[in-house]
């Protein structure tokens, strides 16, 4: 958060000397404040102050680099509390639970469905981000056997979890040069943990017995020059997580408290052992600041849902998702099918598409570019217009695709229908429902002769 | 090094509506959803478990099967909510009424909206079929025969409001007041129905649900601003609770339905639509509904178990 001007005048040596250019150093601390000088102007400024300063402009919330190549992610950077306000930086981190106790067809089975998991959905890739590998039989060789094994398998990120530092040593032996998550240094291995994160500069979690602990381990590990952090406050249980993630996000946007200014870790897996339950923790992680969550459940029926509320949470307030403006096949549609336009607001997109596929109707549906709004804005705004529709339809090549040559419209624009038929001299402008919901009934009653 | 959280509490407060014969009570909360380190939620979100008057025949497997023995009978379905999956409201909707459908006659929609509040010891809400001019006639017809009841009535929405406001007024019924995604449209409809002569203290708000992957974050959004205004602005017109429709959407999205067969990429469709439906609604609960509607016994099951976690002291 920026220093405010009167924050930054008490910081200059109020001498006035003019050397900046500037009459007073209150000038030119406004000016500071605002953006237009630098503080290199100045020739007076104490070291002091310029440690403030810098400490002032940095972001609140760190950004942490977790993998490496193609699977590498980015984490933390959060500068709002709420959505509305300003988009979310860097969707959650969905991690999947794998252990050295599992047998070898577990392993293989969930290393896999955790690889493939990934989708694309509204122009954007999704998938998990990482495998959470824990050490549970304290036995170094095996753990170390374990993640060289892993590692052969996929690409993902790593996340080796073991508290003992010689296992960790042997981790970081196997697999340190894929950038992996160290999972943990705590109040009582915190200094040889560190050290072995810091060996190689990897990430690292630091976990508490609670927020107050937490802020402890956090304001060492910054003392030993870590700068990767991850913050497990080490509750295991809604309430408390809830609790606990709100607190550490507030600290930091709020309170410009340090020890809390790194991404959040949270483990519904470790909180329940019913499945739905996990995913309703899960979710809720996800919409309240946690940005990394490892979860037990690998298959897709479980981590595509997840994805698509970080999605959802993650999209940008201010910017409409948009679909690909072209013609859709809803169903198997043929020459005699509908053909129906509305705009690429991703909204109307899965509305209309959800109604026409509902009605059984197989249908074309065109999507015309209008900038991501909705059939009402857009036509507002001159983006659903005569001519914009009379383009996208003749350069579509759907007259190429039906017998017939007509075309439904949606009902809220039905005041177009007769200066879209003058530009489509070749087609018949229909006038379909105004709502999405009695689409189903329009269409099934629709014929093409 | 001890850490205080910044706390933000509120002299204002959600609006306590009373349900039923009263002894169920919605909203009454001065912070935001489960911020209860900084002030108290009096009234737990309650879950109203939908029951439908038109035997859907349509709904896929994952929801239709735990549903068999009830889904032809709503009075059953009522009474298996209330004994069986802890509702503590059932949200009748009364689909059959649609035009566009079967067009079942107000007096028949009324006899059963009468007999399903009749049968279950805890308050009903009853929504129509959404056709603006049908619920009118049909919510006035259910308002005279839940006379004493005190339902939630709705949804009234700007073209119909003074209809089902009057019924609701003339009954002393609750009223669910439904805009589309928007704050400020709330308000309105809000101030238009309190000109009527609505006690805004009767009132609840449905800002309109999009599911999971359907306009989520558009509701996620409005719901937390609602709360934001209403508690820290303290604008009396925001300080309605909030309802969420969580399951209808839910079921509607393409995602919860579809099966394995046709969608491998997407996993066993038993157990998607169940997450899909708790994702929908803990997602909402945590921005601020104060009243979700839903389906699924899994998921209201799992459900109630985040609300009684994070409502414990
Ligand atoms: S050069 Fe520095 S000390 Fe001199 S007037 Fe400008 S701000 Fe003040």
């Amino acid at each position: 958060m920026a220093l405010s001007g009167l924050d930054i005048f008490k910081l200059l040596p109020k001498t006035n000397c003019g050397e900046c250019k500037l009459p007073t150093c209150l000038a030119f601390a406004m000016k500071l404040a605002g953006g237009q000088a630098k503080l290199e102007e100045c020739p007076h400024v104490s070291d002091e102050a310029k440690a403030a300063l810098a400490d002032a402009a940095a972001p609140p919330i760190a950004e942490v680099i977790i993998g490496q190549g193609a699977k590498e992610f980015k984490t933390g950077a959060e500068l709002v509390l709420f959505r509305h306000e300003k988009r979310f930086v860097n969707p959650t981190g969905m991690a999947v639970l794998i252990s050295d106790a599992m047998s070898d067809d577990e392993v293989k089975a969930k290393v896999e469905q955790a690889d493939k998991d990934a989708w694309e959905r509204v122009g954007q890739h999704l998938e998990v981000k990482m495998l959470a590998v824990k050490c549970e039989s304290g036995d170094a060789g095996k753990f170390k056997d374990l993640l060289t094994k892993v590692n052969g398998m996929t690409e993902l990120a790593l996340m080796p979890m073991t508290e003992d530092p010689e296992v960790m040593k042997a981790a970081v032996e196997a697999v340190g040069d894929k950038n992996p998550l160290l999972y943990c240094a705590t109040a009582a291995n915190l200094e040889a943990m560190g050290a072995i994160a810091k060996e190689k500069n990897l990430p690292l979690v630091v976990r508490g017995d609670g927020l107050d602990s937490l802020a402890e381990v956090s304001e060492k590990a910054t003392g030993m020059e870590l700068k990767n952090l991850v913050l497990d406050p080490g509750t295991r249980n809604l309430k408390e997580t809830l609790e606990a993630l709100i607190a550490i996000r507030r600290g930091a946007l709020n309170s410009k408290f340090k020890p809390f200014g790194f991404p959040t870790i949270a483990f519904p897996c470790e909180e329940t052992d019913d499945v739905y339950f996990e995913g309703a923790l899960s979710g809720i992680y996800i919409a309240k600041y946690a940005d990394i969550v490892v979860t037990s459940e690998a298959d897709a029926w479980m981590q595509y849902p997840l994805q698509v509320e970080i999605q959802n949470i993650y999209t940008d307030p201010q910017k409409p998702m948009a679909v690909d403006a072209k013609f859709y096949e809803i169903g198997t549609p043929g020459p005699d099918s509908p053909v129906l336009v509305t705009t690429n607001f991703s909204l109307t997109y899965f509305i209309v598409s959800g109604e026409i596929e509902a009605s059984k109707v197989d249908s074309w549906l065109g999507i015309v570019d209008s900038e991501g709004q909705s059939v009402l804005t857009a036509w507002a705004a001159g983006k659903f217009v005569p001519d914009i529709i009379a383009k996208f339809i003749n350069t579509s090549g759907i007259a190429d695709k039906v017998n017939h040559r007509k075309l439904v419209i949606p009902g809220y624009v039905a005041q177009i229908s007769g200066e879209l038929d003058e530009e489509l001299t070749n087609w018949e402008v229909l006038i379909g429902p105004r709502e999405a919901a009695d689409i189903s009934a329009y269409l099934r009653n629709w014929s093409a002769s | 090094m001890a850490f205080e959280i910044p706390k933000e509490t509120s002299e204002s407060r959600i609006r306590e509506v009373p349900l039923g014969d009263g002894s169920v009570k919605v909203g009454g909360e001065n912070v935001l959803p489960f911020y209860l380190f900084e002030g108290e939620m009096p009234n737990r979100p309650l879950i109203a478990v939908e029951v439908y008057d038109d035997n859907p025949t349509e709904w896929p497997a994952a929801v239709a099967e735990p549903l068999k023995d009830v889904l032809a009978d709503p009075v059953a379905w009522a009474k298996k909510a209330q004994d069986e999956w802890g509702a503590d409201l059932i949200a009748l909707r009364l689909k059959s009424t649609d035009p566009k459908g079967d067009d079942n006659t107000p007096e028949e929609a009324a006899k059963t909206a009468k007999a399903v509040a009749e049968a279950v010891g805890i308050p009903v809400m009853v929504y129509g079929s959404e056709d603006v001019e049908k619920d009118g006639e049909v919510l006035k017809a259910v308002a005279a025969a839940g006379e004493g009841k005190n339902l939630i009535l709705g949804p009234a929405l700007e073209d119909n409001y003074k209809t089902i406001g009057a019924a609701a007024l003339g009954y002393k019924h609750t009223v669910a007041a439904k805009t589309p995604i928007d704050v400020n449209l709330a308000k309105q409809l809000n101030i238009l129905l309190s000109n009527l002569g609505v006690d805004v203290g009767t009132i609840v708000a449905d800002p309109t649900t999009g599911a999971l992957g359907y306009g989520l974050e558009y509701t996620y959004s409005v719901m937390e601003r609602f709360k934001i205004a209403a508690l820290r602005q303290d604008d009396a017109m925001t300080q309605m609770p909030l309802l969420a429709d969580a399951g209808i959407e839910s079921w509607k999205a393409k995602e919860a339905k579809a099966p394995a067969a046709d969608e491998p990429q997407w996993g066993d469709e038993m157990k998607r639509g169940v997450i899909w439906e708790i994702l929908t609604a803990t997602t909402l609960l945590i921005a601020g509904a104060d009243i979700l509607l839903m389906r699924h016994p899994d998921a209201i099951r799992t459900v109630r178990k985040v609300i009684d976690t994070l409502i414990a002291q």
